[in-house]
């Protein structure tokens, strides 16, 4: 089939960028989308033109380093799918496709569709982990978990990192990523030491880099792990109970 | 091509930095209240403050279908509630100040939200397809300041009695008198008319809504939910706007 | 060179042990004092930075990708190992480790495979502990599954991610410590170069993706958690960014690469569609518990696989395993399934699958338990190939996944060259000949959480009180040049093809050549080959754009000329190894049945290359392989 590309080119983060037009005559459509920007570079490198930078790695859809908007929406039309696992059958002959990448203002463009996360890693750096030193940890059935709340963690755990929920967000709101993980640690017993600290943290540092939670649910659709807004109140529900939770202990000299 | 092998000083790549530094305050309802998760508790508890005067008020006009006696009747009730316990009109003082409170939060915290969040977005070039976001999620920031203005004119119009708002005729405590004779101008029962969908719609995203920013969702009610928002809504709509609707069509005079 | 693997005496069950008590400790006030860079940030490289900052050490780590999260062991899918017994089914650290030798076909160094047997169960509590999900049963205690053959539950596991999750909790560990200031992340940085000065490791030389600064790195040890190389042959279940540079550039420095020629193809693969496929898709092997693989008896049968009927299908594994069926290792399966195909027996569009068929367990179990068991992986296969298959038998194929070689290194895991420790696919003592299923993730988080935290004191207990090498030092500055050099090199070629292009060509001729079956003929061929892809390469390869800045086209180039090395490497040992063992199947040495054949007479050494140089084939030392625990046999999976 026939599809026309519009892709943001951006030479560098601080370039004006543009949108450029590219005619792929022949795409197969058990091309994966990212398969088809492989092949209008090598067409683009023939010509003289630089590639597109695009940023993909284990294009199996659980490494989330990939993600562009796709006609408007995050990873494109397939629910529950991440750019790379998307697929050309998705598409019809003669489609025009846009392509973009995500925005956000904690997102910084670095050149054409890859964009700077390292926002997310922040927020993980500030309390997305157990405390737990290698080699200290007891007999690992020594803690019991019920399969439902380890059901549930591993529901969140899912998470992959991609950007997506933020490039969905009206308001550039990370809010499903940082419950993400949020709810898998203080869903499961090995989290609870650090739980009120973790979510004060957490939410304190989200909220220096991102906007805030309308409600839309654009982020829940956007997911390629199709995890659930409901953590977001989990969340919600945690930040306030951390205010007393987090208060000075009684006999505790200084708060922790 | 390379020019340069030997860089001066680390240049090493950073994270990006954050775009905000939040004071953190001692006074821990202060600290709630200045994080953006705090302020949209704020909003969802003003929230059910707000939707329960909207619909107590609606419940206390449909007095009006009794005639002019009730309803007066009714008027002078409010201001006598709880009457030994408070002198007279002083409670309900007492809950117009509670609801004024109650807005200053929900404006101030729905303001500087706002604020928030277009600095933190970065728009598209192209066209953006929402899939989860509906119309009445999308257009808060605009049914907010409407119903803000509205209620302004309200006011003005039945219980100050400031002209061009309200009617000639307006005479403090002829209650039922001087809202027939507003909605009798069919411009004034439109405006009204016209407010009640916007306050519709924002009751419908805000019924929702709150369950979610206050964290008492639970997957098992997430559907009932949406039936709740939309029984908030349309029988906000509805009763309010009956009242011009009935006053034009002559049931009411 | 004699090599040295320095494996302590003693009791196989009480090596480790001694030698912890025998290794130097560095006093924890004089942790502080000693750097050490680490590359990579998978499962081995993560967790051993999280453990060694735990230490007290100052870290330095980098990885290519932009978050340490990224790293390709989070695309693992089936579980981890580990001999705790929790199922009561005769479990024990000895038949973990008698299992992984046996499953290496008799190629692995006994005493390294016992280490890992051993701290296998201390992961499994350490992952818990940092709120791995693991798979639970109702009373709350962990839930194991049996895995890749064996004949005990002793696999535990996240879903169809347990890579993810297990990834994940190195890199929250990471995370915490790149908090607390002792690890220092540099994303998206590129090592280009080992430097080594007096023959120690010195420290390395990385480009910045993002501006192309060219930059030393200077430390008292440097690590390597780079992965494997099984992207040489371009269609592979790796990440489009694996690559070979970290490893081959410390080769070209010195470091001795161990059996190149050990890869493993993964048997349930999703068959390429397409000649611009980029990346093969790995269905779990898990899958084959409960699918059942078959072709059509009849050659080139046109017909749908529903209308094929039961007496005209062939389980080939059932007729030929009986005792394993579906269940057979993964080299053996893979073997079986090219087999098939050369015999015109594939299925699909290109003829080049056999059909994995849940219909049988799909009535036995219903469709409820089968999603529950397998749903994520179903509705991946779906995504991809657009077919349904709760309805229509999957379709597979190999693909390669793993590689078993790579440095090598000795018992403390230093290779030969001091200062130098590689851990994790990158090295390549644990495998042998053949990984078994869920034993990559053991192998990565046993190296970085337990084994490499311990024996890198030995090595910086002899440092105390050096600073490292300056990186204005002499050794640094004539690095970056060469590094410089070669990224011009790349730049000033203007030729016509892309790197992509050299890389498919490569991959066309290892598979062939060098794939699941592999004759001295053909291997030969591949060695002539090579060098003249090699020169085209050098004459025609064409990267746009500049250095200093986001520039993906001159990443790839550096990859593919360090993989068209590495490849001919790969056939060379290939070539030399006369046997078959393992992923590696010489058609030359086959029992009457068509079974791989050892040579243990003749071949029973690891195979250490060391290079000469461009353009000069590497030279060939020997470590002999001492089976004192594990009787060698023949392995039979009838």
């Amino acid at each position: 089939m026939r599809i026309t590309l519009r892709v943001w080119r951006q030479p560098g983060p601080e370039a004006q960028g543009e949108f450029r037009t590219y005619e792929a005559p022949e795409v197969s459509e058990d091309m994966s989308f990212l398969e088809l920007i492989d092949a209008v570079n090598e067409d683009l490198l023939e010509k003289g033109e630089e590639p597109i930078a695009c940023d993909s790695d284990c294009r199996e859809g659980i490494c989330g380093m990939c993600g562009v908007m796709i006609n408007g929406l995050p990873h494109g039309p397939s629910e529950g799918t991440a750019t790379c696992q998307l697929h050309m059958r998705k598409f019809q002959d003669g489609d025009l496709i846009e392509v973009e990448p995500w925005r956000a203002a904690a997102f910084p463009v670095i050149r054409d569709l890859v964009v700077d996360r390292s926002a997310f890693d922040t927020i993980i750096e500030s309390g997305g982990y157990v405390s737990v030193s290698t080699g200290s940890a007891p007999d690992a059935n020594e803690i019991l978990v019920p399969k439902s709340a380890s059901d549930a963690a591993m529901d969140a755990a899912a998470c992959i990192g991609c950007g997506a929920c933020v490039a969905a967000c009206p308001n550039s709101a990370a809010q499903l990523f940082t419950s993400a993980k949020l709810a898998h640690l203080n869903l499961l017993p090995q989290g609870q030491p650090e739980r009120w600290d973790r979510v004060e943290i957490m939410v304190d540092t989200m909220e220096e880099f991102f906007g805030s939670c309308t409600n839309h649910g654009e982020c829940e659709k956007a997911c390629p792990k199709e995890i659930t807004i409901d953590f977001i109140a989990m969340m919600n529900a945690d930040y306030v109970k951390s205010k007393f939770k987090n208060r000075r202990r009684l006999g505790q000299k200084k708060a922790g | 091509m390379l020019t340069e092998t030997r860089p001066s000083g680390d240049t090493s790549q950073k994270p990006v930095p954050p775009r905000r530094q939040r004071e953190k305050s001692g006074i821990w309802l202060v600290d709630f209240y200045t994080s953006a998760v705090g302020k949209k508790w704020v909003m969802a508890i003003t929230g059910i403050g707000l939707i329960g005067f909207v619909l107590s008020h609606m419940v206390g006009n449909l007095k009006v279908y009794a005639g002019a006696e009730d309803f007066d009747h009714y008027a002078e009730f409010l201001r006598e509630m709880l009457v030994p316990i408070f002198p007279r009109t002083v409670f309900l003082w007492l809950v117009r100040g509670g609801l004024v409170m109650m807005f200053v939060f929900h404006i101030h915290s729905a303001i500087s939200l706002a604020r928030l969040n277009l600095q933190a977005n970065a728009s598209y070039a192209t066209k953006r397809d929402y899939v989860a976001a509906n119309f009445a999620s999308r257009t808060m920031r605009w049914t907010g300041p409407i119903i803000l203005l509205y209620l302004i004119f309200h006011l003005a119009d039945l219980t100050w009695g400031v002209e061009p708002a309200a009617t000639a005729v307006f005479e403090r405590g002829e209650a039922y008198a001087n809202l027939v004779a507003s909605f009798e101008r069919p411009v004034v029962a439109g405006i009204y008319i016209v407010a009640n969908l916007a306050l519709g719609f924002h009751l419908y995203h805000g019924t929702w809504s709150l369950f979610q920013s206050l964290g008492v969702n639970n997957p098992a009610y997430n559907t009932a939910r949406r039936y709740l928002a939309g029984g908030v809504a349309a029988a906000i709509v509805i009763g309010n706007c009956s009242f011009p609707i009935a006053v034009l069509a002559g049931v009411v005079d | 060179m004699q090599l040295n693997s320095s494996v302590p005496p003693g009791p196989i069950a009480d090596k480790w042990e001694n030698h912890k008590f025998s290794l130097p400790l560095v006093n924890p006030n004089n942790k502080r004092k000693f750097d050490i860079i680490m590359v990579g940030s998978g499962l081995a490289g993560a967790s051993a930075a999280a453990t060694l900052a735990e230490l007290g050490y100052n870290v330095k780590v980098f990885c290519y990708q932009d978050s340490p999260r990224r790293a390709h062991s989070i695309s693992a899918q089936g579980g981890i190992n580990a001999a705790k017994n929790y199922q009561n089914d005769g479990d024990s650290v000895f038949r973990l480790f008698y299992d992984t030798v046996k499953g290496g076909d008799y190629r692995s160094r006994e005493a390294n495979v016992h280490r890992l047997a051993e701290v296998s169960v201390d992961i499994i509590d350490q992952c818990a502990a940092q709120g791995v999900p693991f798979a639970r049963e109702y009373g709350g205690l962990l839930d194991n599954r049996s895995f890749g053959g064996a004949q005990v539950s002793r696999t535990f596991y996240a879903r169809g991610q347990t890579g993810q999750q297990l990834l994940l909790g190195a890199y929250q560990a990471l995370c915490r410590q790149i908090a607390k200031g002792k690890v220092e992340m540099h994303t998206r940085t590129e090592m280009l170069d080992l430097v080594i000065e007096d023959g120690i490791a010195r420290g390395i030389v990385t480009r910045d993706m993002l501006t192309g600064e060219i930059r030393s790195h200077s430390a008292h040890v440097v690590v390597l958690g780079t992965g494997g190389y099984s992207n040489t042959y371009y269609l592979s279940t790796n990440a489009m960014g694996c690559n070979n540079t970290g490893t081959w550039r410390a080769h070209r420095r010195g470091a001795f690469f161990a059996n190149p020629c050990y890869t493993q193809i993964h048997p349930t693969c999703i068959p390429s569609s397409d000649e611009f496929q980029s990346k093969l898709t790995l269905m779990s092997e898990s899958l084959r518990n409960d699918g059942r693989i078959w072709v059509p008896k009849q050659a080139d049968d046109p017909r749908s696989p529903d209308l094929i009927p039961e007496a005209e299908r062939d389980y080939y594994l059932e007729r030929r395993y009986p005792a394993f069926g579906n269940l057979v290792p993964r080299d053996v399966a893979s073997r079986n399934a090219k087999s098939m195909i050369d015999v015109e027996k594939g299925v699909g569009q290109r003829k080049n699958g056999v059909y994995l068929d849940f219909s049988d367990a799909i009535a036995r179990d219903g469709v409820q338990l089968i999603t529950e068991k397998y749903g994520n992986l179903l509705d991946m296969y779906e995504r991809i190939t657009g077919e349904d298959p709760y309805k229509v038998p999957m379709r597979i194929y190999p693909a390669p996944h793993y590689t078993m070689g790579g440095l090598w290194v000795d018992y403390n895991l230093m290779s030969n060259v001091p200062g130098l420790f590689v851990i994790g696919e990158a090295n390549f003592s644990d495998h042998g000949a053949n990984r078994l299923g869920a034993s990559a993730l053991m192998q990565g988080l046993a190296d970085g959480y337990f084994v490499l935290p311990y024996t890198i004191g030995g090595w910086l207990s002899g440092l105390l009180n050096t600073k490292p090498l300056p990186v204005d030092h002499e050794a640094f500055r004539k690095t970056e040049a060469e590094v410089a050099d070669r990224i011009n090199g790349f730049l000033s070629c203007r030729g016509s093809r892309s790197a992509d292009w050299f890389h498919r060509e490569l991959g066309k001729i290892l598979w062939n050549y060098c794939g699941m079956a592999r004759t001295e003929s053909g291997l030969e061929k591949a060695l002539s080959e090579i060098p003249a892809l090699r020169s085209e390469f050098e004459k025609n390869l064409r990267v746009l754009g500049t250095n200093e800045q986001l520039n993906q086209s001159l990443e790839k180039a550096g990859r593919v000329a360090d993989s068209i090395d590495l490849a001919e490497l790969m056939c060379q040992d290939a070539l030399h190894r006369r046997e078959s063992c393992g992923g590696h199947f010489r058609e030359e040495s086959q029992t009457e049945e068509g079974e791989a054949k050892r040579d243990d007479e003749n071949f029973t050494y690891v195979a250490a290359w060391e290079s000469q140089g461009p353009g000069h084939a590497a030279a060939l030392h020997k470590e002999p392989l001492d089976f004192e625990n594990v009787a060698l046999t023949q392995r039979s999976y009838k």
